[in-house]
């Protein structure tokens, strides 16, 4: 060899082919995938090169993660079981850590080893990325089979258990803070309570009238073709009037709040959270629960009863609508029958479930926002589930409410 | 002025003579991992005390057990001579009222103004006037080296060092006498720094503060610290003057002083070092 191995070898884009005119052995060049070909790496190969009875291998081109296609394998196959060679790395192009890698594991295949040649800052890198492979990573077994099955049971159930008592905090907190603020009106924030029923109660309006204009007006459709083959299409004012007043206008409000307060709620609470704002606040003192949590469950408190008569509103405009073009029922006529058969007893039965509805929708927002860790992922589970668990507990305490009203006849 | 000795002190210890922090035994988990053991740490009035510690050493989980963020696991945490665990809402009230907190990243409130967030423990806790309060705010925004027209500023709006300053405005808000620093100097370009160094020592020296800080930045533990209290193999491994600490045996210490940047910070010129000559 002409170059000592130590000497500071100036980085050329030339490569030096067979310069002893060495025994080429192998390199043949296959690019599978055109895309993945870099322009401006030259490919990683090898020769072998039997000078004086000693055989080295001469690596050349880039020995690059962009410039490494098989080769690394085909070295390291090439390499398998030999017995002290030289590697001569003083044609190498470029070397990153991944060919720094794959020049190692190769050279582990020998069965003495022999001297390599190279730069200076590539043997540094060899000796970094050695020192690096070195450290055997820390593997935890992996439970297989029926015990991670097992296992996988245990940790659902335990986090379930977990999750509920969780809850049972929660609600320790809140009812704490309500008892607090009940003995002592001036810990009330009205501020924010106002702040926040504008803009959960207020800015909802428009949504929540469309929407159930809507509901009120299919409905009407449907009740108005279904009865007229039996020439009941009068009975669709009925129909209207029971779902509007008992199920849609509370449910509509309620689902249409969950999607748009609990998942703000959860959002907002769990950003101050991952921001340390909450930590800031109870360390200077402040409850969280009396700060936050109170202020939004009074905000829906005042506001979704006020967003179902809203909605009540406007499902009968929409169904009223429907049946004066349909079914040529003048609004007058619509109005009187309902007052007449359907009554105020469905009215209230609907109002009486904005209360529970609201307190579900806030805890369920809030107790969300405040699990959330210190992770954006968590943030983001976090807010789903305030939403998913909220629309699954309007739907559940709606069902209840059903069962309940049944059986007082209602 | 004059200082006039006080009169000898009652047999008792009151609020005021009792010591900002003291730590006993204190054991801190989570799950199986034990990040305290048996912990034992005294802070003394009027001292600038700075916690080291390696990576996961548990410093940020000793501030929470001291300001009550975390509960302990066994031990006890008295501040002023208080366990939060077994003194009453009121009491704990007043020892709060007599803390500051600078968190790490500020822990501004991200909705409110840089004034509204320094103004917030004074509504809190006082029953000044409204507008008062907001000028002992701007005051304190100008005493922690903002500019005045940060005040009406966002937190979003803020850089990271001004962020940091506006934070302990808000801090320093209720005139406390225990400061807490949570690395208040770390993320801050070095001139910034030395300048959060200075303002901390100027505070602590003028208001008669106790200053807790954790930190990493070694420039801050010479310029500032009265002494160092070093966390290792779940304890509290050393508490003394950082000079003293240079002379420490234990490894992680004497890793941590006399590494290279220790030494440069310590002012000390690094022993002669071969530097690798070149062979052609």
């Amino acid at each position: 060899m002409a170059r000592a191995c130590t000497e500071p070898y100036l980085n050329s884009n030339k490569l030096h082919f067979g310069a002893f005119g060495a025994i080429q052995v192998t390199s043949r060049l296959e690019i599978a995938d055109k895309d993945l070909f870099d322009p401006m790496a030259v490919p990683a190969d090898f020769t072998f090169d039997e000078t004086d009875g000693q055989r080295t291998v001469v690596l050349s081109g880039d020995w690059t993660a962009r410039g490494l296609f098989d080769t690394a394998g085909r070295l390291a196959e090439a390499l398998m079981g030999t017995d002290g060679v030289c590697l001569d790395l003083s044609k190498v192009n470029r070397c990153d850590t991944a060919g720094a890698y794959a020049i190692i594991r190769a050279a582990d295949g020998r069965k003495s080893a022999g001297v390599i040649k190279a730069r200076k800052e590539t043997l540094r890198l060899l000796e970094l990325v050695g020192n690096a492979i070195q450290v055997e990573p820390e593997v935890k077994p992996r439970p297989k089979g029926f015990y991670a099955l097992l296992e996988r049971i245990g940790r659902g159930m335990f986090d379930l258990a977990k999750d509920g008592y969780g809850t049972l905090v929660f609600l320790g907190h809140l009812l704490t803070a309500i008892g607090r603020c009940t003995a002592d009106p001036r810990r009330i924030r009205w501020a924010p309570i106002i702040s926040l029923a504008e803009r959960a109660g207020l800015d909802a309006i428009p949504i929540v009238a469309t929407t159930t204009f809507f509901i009120g007006a299919v409905v009407a459709l449907l009740g108005a073709n279904m009865l007229i083959d039996f020439g009941a299409q009068v009975y669709s004012v009925e129909l209207i009037g029971v779902s509007v007043l008992r199920e849609f206008n509370i449910l509509i409000t309620a689902i249409l709040l969950a999607g748009r307060s609990a998942s703000s709620f959860a959002a907002e609470i769990g950003s101050m959270k991952m921001n340390q704002e909450i930590d800031a606040m109870q360390v200077m003192g402040v409850d969280p629960y009396e700060a936050l949590v109170l202020p939004r469950f009074a905000a829906l408190l005042l506001t979704i009863p006020l967003l179902t008569f809203i909605a009540t509103l406007a499902g009968l405009a929409g169904g009223m609508l429907v049946v004066w073009v349909v079914l040529d029922l003048s609004p007058g006529f619509f109005l009187q029958r309902i007052v007449e058969n359907v009554g105020a007893t469905h009215f209230w039965i609907g109002m009486s479930k904005a209360p529970v509805m609201a307190m579900v929708i806030a805890a369920i927002g809030c107790r969300q926002g405040m699990e959330v860790g210190n992770d954006v992922e968590s943030l983001g589970r976090r807010v789903t589930a305030a939403v998913v668990h909220a629309i699954f507990a309007i739907i559940l305490i709606d069902a209840v409410f059903a069962l309940l009203y049944m059986e007082l006849d209602l | 002025m004059t200082v006039v000795a006080q009169p000898s002190a009652p047999p008792h210890e009151t609020d005021d003579e009792a010591r900002p922090i003291v730590i006993e035994g204190l054991v801190s988990r989570f799950g199986e991992t034990v990040i305290h053991d048996g912990l034992d740490l005294t802070v003394q009035r009027g001292e600038v005390l700075g916690l080291v510690g390696g990576s996961g050493s548990g410093k940020s989980v000793l501030l929470n057990s001291i300001i009550g963020l975390k509960t302990p696991d066994e031990g006890t945490v008295k501040l002023f001579g208080h366990d939060m665990r077994t003194a009453d809402r009121r009491r704990w009230s007043s020892v709060e009222r007599r803390w500051g907190v600078l968190f790490q990243q500020g822990a501004l409130f991200s909705n409110l103004t840089v004034r509204e967030n320094v103004a917030a423990p004074l509504f809190e806790h006082t029953r000044l006037p409204k507008r008062e309060i907001e000028e002992l705010a701007d005051l304190k925004i100008a005493l922690s080296g903002l500019p005045a027209r940060a005040a009406a500023l966002k937190p979003a709006e803020l850089s990271g060092g001004m962020r940091k300053r506006a934070g302990l405005a808000r801090a320093l808000a209720l005139d406390p006498e225990l400061l807490f620093l949570d690395e208040p100097t770390a993320g801050l370009d070095p001139i910034g720094a030395a300048a959060f160094d200075e303002l901390i020592k100027d505070l602590s020296d003028s208001l008669d503060l106790t200053v807790f800080m954790i930190t990493h930045d070694l420039d801050s533990l010479y310029a500032i610290t009265d002494r160092v209290a070093v966390i290792a193999d779940k304890k509290v491994v050393a508490l003394a003057p950082v000079r003293e600490l240079e002379h420490s045996d234990h490894p992680w210490i004497k890793e941590y002083f006399l590494g290279p940047r220790g030494r440069s910070a310590g002012g000390k010129t690094a022993p002669a070092q071969t530097t690798p000559t070149r062979t052609s």
